[in-house]
């Protein structure tokens, strides 16, 4: 008796001593576009900010077993769905973090729920995921359709840029970004005179451009993103529709767009982004641990930087809650608690998921202001919080429905 | 009558001539694919692959030695042919008796591990290439405005596509590497050398691929993908024209760039799909393809 007892006893210990070490276990898996158009701007790069995060996050000494995997969408929500759910149901991951490509992000915020895990997305740019499709087990990090138009939408506008063109992404991301950027537009006083549709990951718009052109708007807004973008806008010059008068407004342009484009092209293009790696001595640090971990030896995006920042304030929650185990009691404990990190500075999370900063107004330099390789952005003026984002009830997010 | 369709004559003719410049680049590539795959019997999936390295040889060669374009031009497909040649003896030769399948996975593999390699040492976004300052600026020419670049795309590439038709239909070379494939025991016995040819011809068929890679350099960023996005409308081309076709194969690549030009304006949201709709069709009516002997 006395010995069947006392096996009780250590089999009790020992059982608990594996749930306890389960509790302070985390796994986060980098699902994103890993070789496609959006890879250089989001993929292999946010991986090594997840990890950056939790090495930075001190948790690993303080006895969590934290692990960082990755997974390649292809920009297909089929697959993105699948990796989630394999991810949720047999490989135990906690967080999903980055996910470019809005059509994804959606499918992928509405699995987390159901699993009820966490979605801290950083790379999609559709408003929905916290307007009609918010969740609360997802967080929209680094920045939106809506403070993409609102920044860009406006500054172009006020400088005379008064009739629009739309080059649109044929997917969720470019619908919301001409939406979006269209209310701006028409709200300033300017109007949309036409647009065109082109399906994702085009190589020739040549064809489009020319429809642009002969639309004679002022201003042609490119409501697409990545390899697109660069696209457009190198043979938007090459057919003379920049020198001809008309202007491009990139409403998503991107750090490793700029630096394919080349300066001698980019140069000039106004756009709207939350992160520079060259803001202060903080981002400089961070960027520089990171590029030295690039094969490329790439400066990182402000995806990128979103990613370490949300998973430094994830870790810095469920070291508050001592586990991770239910999604939505970890995203309301983020909502809580006060981002700071030497990234985006001080901030907040919104009831709707909306993670709020400044977002700020950049041009590319020209060839002859910039110092060497990555140094390409000029500071052109800040959004404040109160500015960059759409108003919470302007959303329609049933979260926080109007009482 | 081009009010009926709701686009004035000036675009209809921009576009048209835009579809012929896009043309140009399909029919230089499945030209390559025809030759290949009609002298050796080889589907040759790397042929957007060894597309890609031409462009990245152009990029190597202005960044790396400060050689220009106009010598990349003929540098390139020189050096990238080369690095055929050396697949054809290693690789390819070994798998001359078997099925075609082999050849078809092995030449993807290859594609997959070349692109993966370039992937990984220089991101996927590519790397710009400026335009030769002999062809900057254009034409304007009342009806929309031709970049000088692309007017040279399209009269050098027609000029390579109908150089390389005479080669091979009409010269002597071409007769014996034709009846090299027919019957190559037959050949040799009259004391060609038929291997050689062979590998020659693989090494011709690379190298007008890295010749479409230099030219698309400074219309398109050098992508390690750039091939990859490219090369499964090209063997849609090459099955509409007629496996191994030499002429099907260019004007099948002329046409569909038009017909690919116009969708772009009457319903872009199916430009990318059209070439397959119609390689369905064309499959359906004369599965040999429009240019194509039936066996």
């Amino acid at each position: 008796m006395k010995k069947t007892f006392a096996y009780a006893a250590l089999a009790a210990t020992l059982l608990s001593g594996t749930a306890f070490a389960q509790e302070k276990t985390i796994k986060i898996g980098n699902l994103s576009d890993q070789s496609g158009l959006y890879a250089d701007a989001t993929g292999p790069g946010s991986t090594v900010a997840a990890k950056l995060a939790v090495e930075d996050s001190g948790l690993l000494a303080k006895g969590w077993k934290i692990e960082v995997i990755a997974g390649d969408h292809q920009n297909k929500a089929d697959i993105g769905t699948n990796i989630t759910r394999q991810w949720f149901d047999v490989e135990k991951v906690d967080l999903i973090v980055d996910t470019p490509n809005s059509g994804v992000a959606l499918a992928v915020s509405q699995v987390t729920k159901e699993k009820n895990k966490v979605f801290l997305n950083s790379g999609a740019a559709t408003s929905d995921l916290t307007g009609k499709a918010c969740s609360p087990n997802t967080i929209h990090w680094t920045y939106d359709t809506f403070a993409l138009a609102n920044g860009t939408g406006k500054a172009v506008v006020k400088n005379g840029g008064d009739s629009w063109f739309f080059l649109t992404a044929d997917y969720a991301f470019g619908h919301a970004l001409e939406r979006d950027t269209g209310a701006v537009v028409e709200a300033n006083g300017g109007k949309i005179v036409g647009k065109v549709r082109h399906p994702i990951n085009t190589s020739d718009f040549s064809s489009f451009l020319l429809q642009a052109q002969a639309s004679k708007a002022k201003v042609i807004g490119l409501a697409n993103a990545g390899g697109d973008t660069t696209n457009s806008i190198k043979q938007a010059a090459e057919f003379g529709i920049t020198s001809g008068g008309q202007k491009l407004a990139a409403l998503l342009l991107f750090l490793t767009d700029v630096h394919a484009l080349g300066l001698n092209v980019a140069q000039g293009l106004t756009f709207t982004e939350s992160f520079y790696w060259d803001m202060n001595d903080g981002t400089r640090a961070f960027s520089d641990r990171f590029s030295k971990q690039m094969k490329t030896g790439a400066k990182p995006t402000m995806v990128q930087a979103g990613v370490y920042s949300a998973v430094r304030h994830y870790l810095k929650a469920a070291e508050e809650l001592g586990s991770v185990a239910d999604g939505a009691k970890v995203v309301a404990k983020m909502k809580e608690m006060p981002t700071d990190d030497a990234l985006f500075g001080k901030g907040s999370i919104r009831a709707d998921g909306r993670k709020l900063h400044p977002v700020y107004l950049f041009e590319v330099k020209k060839p002859s202001e910039s110092k060497g390789p990555w140094d390409y952005y000029k500071l052109m003026g800040t959004i404040s919080v109160e500015d960059a984002w759409r108003p919470m009830d302007k959303g329609d997010c049933p979260l926080v429905a109007k009482k | 009558m081009f009010e009926l369709i709701g686009i004035s004559p000036q675009a209809l003719f921009g576009q048209l001539l835009l579809g012929l410049i896009n043309g140009a680049f399909y029919a230089l590539l499945s030209l390559g694919l025809a030759v290949i795959f009609g002298m050796l019997n080889i589907v040759n999936f790397a042929h957007g692959a060894l597309y890609m390295m031409g462009a990245f040889c152009a990029w190597f060669l202005l960044n790396y030695a400060g050689i220009g374009y106009w010598p990349a031009l003929i540098l390139a497909p020189i050096v990238i042919g080369i690095f055929g040649v050396i697949i054809e003896r290693t690789m390819l030769n070994r798998l001359a008796n078997l099925d075609h399948l082999y050849g078809l996975l092995l030449t993807f593999g290859v594609a997959l591990i070349v692109q993966g390699i370039f992937q990984n040492y220089f991101g996927s976004s590519g790397l710009p290439y400026a335009i030769p300052d002999l062809l900057k600026g254009g034409q304007n020419l009342g009806f929309m405005y031709l970049p000088n670049y692309r007017a040279w795309v399209i009269v050098f590439s027609l000029a390579v596509c109908l150089a390389t038709w005479f080669l091979i239909e009409k010269t002597k070379l071409g007769a014996y590497l034709r009846a090299a494939t027919e019957n190559p025991t037959l050949v040799r016995a009259f004391g060609i050398n038929v291997p050689l040819m062979i590998t020659l011809t693989y090494g011709f068929g690379v190298a007008l691929a890295a010749l479409a890679g230099v030219l698309a350099a400074p219309i398109n960023q050098v992508r390690p993908l750039m091939g990859a996005d490219f090369i499964i409308v090209v063997f849609a081309v090459v099955v509409i024209g007629g496996m191994g076709s030499i002429m099907g194969s260019i004007v099948t690549g002329f046409t569909l760039g038009l017909i690919e030009g116009l969708t772009k304006v009457f319903y872009p949201e199916a430009s990318n799909t059209v070439v397959f709709v119609i390689m369905a069709i064309v499959l359906l009516i004369k599965p040999a393809g429009l240019f194509g002997r039936t066996a």
